[in-house]
């Protein structure tokens, strides 16, 4: 078979999916955002909830994801968005409402929304993006920096003593009886990022049973905010990330 | 044998962040010499092993690659 007859509308395996518009991302290159993004579209995509989803954007480098979400969107205060789904969701209640937050915004200035809305079980998803640090404004520390981690305002590693430890806010909302299903993953390789996509999809479906808050963590990369290449913080993640935020399932439904 | 299958790269959308380089288990793609109009080098196929297993789509942040298959005969 020669190549030209390969690409032919019947043998298409993957495409962007067409819940996410065609405007060029603004996100750095090899930023996890992008994938992020991407597979809560497809989950959108494939459950058929396009024209039923509000999607609430937040502060933050994803403040732009409303330009990139082919859904109704809103955008809300720094750290608010979970109010403004609980609001959305309390009028709409047939509609799927998500947030899409990263750490700054859920983790810092956000915390209380977050475990409130979070402790009153609101039948939404909250999709939270673990980088580790303020990548928007220039790479400060976050509440979830890792110990020891350099960010432009801890110049010598955060220090546990005097700047407190890590956040780990995922741990802190599963413990709560409000959440139904709270899990994290990450998106740096294509075995994660499908079971992203799961996570995601099941988090969707779970909306319908009205049974609390879905809480699905994706732990990201931040290239510019770490100061390395794409692929340097993928591995940096991996091998730093990842046994203080370990991937898997926190909470799931009792069946 | 594996099916060949076969991708499309958006040049342009691309920015040349090699996350899909390590994801493709039969090297297929490397990065141009040649600059996109952002000033990125871009990602492109340089051999004809692809399997259209989609490793390379999945993991790419800014959704520039498409991927073909051929049919089970």
């Amino acid at each position: 078979m020669s190549e030209n007859t390969i690409k032919t509308p019947e043998n298409l395996v993957y495409e962007k999916t067409s819940v996410m518009t065609d405007r060029v991302l603004h996100y750095c290159p090899g930023c996890g955002h992008g994938t992020a993004h991407r597979m809560l579209a497809e989950a959108i995509d494939e459950l058929g909830i396009q024209g039923d989803t509000i999607g609430v954007a937040p502060v933050g480098c994803s403040v732009l994801a409303y330009y990139y979400f082919d859904v109704d969107m809103q955008e809300a205060a720094h750290g608010r968005a979970p109010a403004v789904a609980t609001g959305i969701k309390r009028v709409l209640p047939e509609k799927y409402v998500f947030t899409y937050q990263g750490d700054g915004d859920l983790a810092a200035i956000g915390t209380a929304e977050t475990i409130h809305a979070c402790n009153r079980g609101e039948n939404i998803l909250v999709v939270f993006i673990n980088n580790g640090i303020y990548g928007m404004t220039g790479g400060q520390m976050a509440p979830t920096t890792l110990e020891g981690m350099k960010s432009s305002t801890s110049p010598r590693g955060r220090d546990v003593k005097t700047m407190g430890n890590p956040l780990k806010i995922t741990e802190l909302v599963a413990q709560l009886p409000g959440t139904y299903f709270v899990t994290r993953q990450s998106v740096h390789t294509p075995a994660n990022v499908r079971k992203t996509k799961k996570a995601l999809k099941k988090a969707l479906e779970y909306q319908k049973l009205n049974k609390g808050t879905c809480f699905v963590e994706v732990v990201a990369n931040c290239p510019s905010g770490w100061k390395m290449t794409p692929v340097q913080s993928n591995k940096w993640m991996e091998e730093n990330m990842f046994p203080y935020y370990p991937l898997g399932d926190i909470k799931v439904p009792e069946k | 044998m594996a099916r060949k299958g076969d991708v499309v790269i958006n040049i342009e959308k691309c920015k040349g962040c090699e996350v899909c380089l390590s994801a493709c288990p039969n090297d297929v793609l490397a990065l141009s010499k040649e600059v996109n109009s952002k000033g990125y080098h871009y990602a492109m196929k340089v051999n004809s092993e692809c399997i259209g297993c989609a490793n390379c789509a999945i993991v790419c942040p800014d959704a520039v690659i498409t991927v073909y298959r051929e049919k089970r005969k």
